[in-house]
């Protein structure tokens, strides 16, 4: 009966025009994924609630868990300011410049061996290229409001995004030179090995994985990198004109944002949807009826892994105290920029000698 | 090949369609009530003096300009890093010494203080 039903599912999808079955993919990505940004907001209040000995919202539904529809559902209600002397054109389109920009790039995002809407060659050329643009959703929507505090908030989160960005470049180079190709499945099959967890890039590229995710951090404007928000002096930045939806479609964004660097430093450096039991668990244990899909490859590790660097994040949230901007800047160009610089000819060497069990030795 | 990119071009499309959806939701369901107070850009209580497009530091520029020579080079750096194991050790060399001009230029900004911000 279900066999039936699936087949004729199945029948049904591959008879519809390509169009339509990219939307109904696409469809079935967002909708995820914006239940995913909603929790992530639920997840943070109680994350960091619980790590500062409080409860964290508890009112709406058992333990506050309808909070994220609650709050979607009043801001829908709110009002949307459009201040006086404000580009009405441009204060409107930066958000969904915003948050179009921080959807699009997970069209080339792989979930599990095969499982993505578009296979791209240059698929980590097309997500460095898509969240570059993100910028200007900030910068634009900074300008238009006409308000100094918007025009400072977005000078220094441009300036940020902007010095960050170079040392998250030179750490994909790296990457690339590690697996030898863009496109992101690719690059999750190169951390494939014997070896197991040992074969991830995390290990031979350790100081461009650590670098990638700080980096991530400061690209999202989240604490401790959040002096563009720094509500104690420019209120709130960038985005202290907007209320009602126009905000919510920036924090959704940035959430969005946030979720995408952490599937990308999976992908990248943590193998992706491989399992770490491979390697050294017994072959036997993959054998067992059920237990055995969980423990081998698959989707779940990949989000499981990427809600460990999610969770990262909450965690520096409670965690560090603001940096002020000039150490911001520091650290981005005299820190990070060196050292990327200095182990991009490290791993160039760990190739070029054929050092294992990453790369095969020359010969 | 080509129609790789057309999930692409269809997911920019629901992306920012997205984004339009929903701030025309609020448009629709939000109050709309406004009076000169309230459409006043905000300044913490005071009454906005000056322009609030105003003057800013000259050395946001200098990291643009920067950015944009840095930005190249990892540009640059792709399609090398993608073929490295084919083109062996003059490859290999033959970018440690681009990145060596690079790293010069970056020297001489550091000696010069362009990244100084205190």
């Amino acid at each position: 009966m279900m066999a039936e039903a699936l087949q004729a599912f199945l029948e049904f999808y591959g008879a519809l025009p390509r169009p339509v079955q990219i939307l109904g993919q696409i469809v079935l990505l967002v909708a995820p994924l914006m239940v995913c940004v909603a929790y992530l907001t639920y997840a943070e209040r109680k994350v960091i609630s619980y790590m500062q000995v409080r409860i964290g919202p508890n009112r709406v539904g058992p333990r506050g868990w309808l909070q994220p529809i609650a709050d979607a559902l009043k801001l829908m209600f709110k009002e949307i300011i459009i201040p006086s002397g404000a580009n009405k054109f441009l204060f409107i389109i930066s958000p969904v410049i915003s948050i179009g920009t921080a959807l699009a790039a997970w069209a080339v995002i792989p979930f599990a061996d095969g499982v993505v809407i578009s296979d791209l060659n240059a698929g980590l050329l097309y997500v460095l290229a898509v969240t570059s643009l993100g910028v200007y959703g900030v910068i634009i929507a900074g300008w238009s409001s006409n308000s100094k505090y918007a025009l400072l908030g977005a000078m220094r989160s441009a300036a940020q995004i902007v010095a960050y960005e170079i040392a998250m470049g030179f750490a994909l180079v790296g990457v690339l030179m590690a697996a030898g190709s863009l496109n992101l499945g690719e690059i999750v099959r190169a951390q494939a090995g014997e070896w197991g967890p040992v074969n991830w890039f995390a290990l031979p590229l350790l100081p461009l994985f650590l670098i990638y995710f700080i980096s991530g951090v400061a690209e999202t404007n989240r604490a401790p990198f959040d002096v563009a928000e720094g509500e104690s002096e420019i209120v709130a930045g960038f985005h202290v004109e907007y209320s009602g939806m126009a905000f919510a479609v920036f924090f959704l964004a940035e959430y969005a944002n946030m979720i995408l660097i952490s599937a990308l430093a999976t992908i990248m450096f943590l193998g992706g949807w491989l399992s770490p039991l491979h390697g050294w668990a017994p072959a036997g244990w993959f054998e067992v009826p059920v237990l055995g899909l969980l423990l081998d490859d698959g989707i779940h590790w990949f989000l499981a892994k990427t809600a460990f660097f999610l969770f990262c994040y909450l965690w520096f949230r409670a965690t560090f105290p603001r940096y002020r901007y000039d150490q911001i800047m520091r650290l981005g160009w005299k820190v990070f920029i060196p050292i990327t610089i200095v182990w991009l000819l490290v791993v160039g060497g760990f190739i070029l000698g054929g050092l294992p069990p990453w790369w095969a030795p020359a010969g | 090949m080509l129609e790789h990119y057309l999930p692409v071009v269809i997911f920019l499309v629901v992306g920012l369609g997205v984004g339009v959806v929903m701030i025309s939701l609020g448009f629709v369901m939000g109050r709309r009530r406004p009076d000169a107070e309230k459409l006043s850009p905000y300044e913490c209580g005071f009454e906005a003096f000056e322009d609030s497009r105003m003057k800013f530091d000259v050395r946001y520029y200098l990291v643009a300009i920067l950015f944009i020579i840095f930005d190249l080079e990892i540009a640059f750096l792709f399609p090398w890093a993608v073929v490295l194991e084919d083109i062996g050790l003059f490859g290999f060399l033959a970018m440690v010494l681009f990145l060596g001009i690079l790293v010069i230029g970056f020297i001489y900004e550091w000696k010069k203080g362009a990244l100084e911000w205190e």
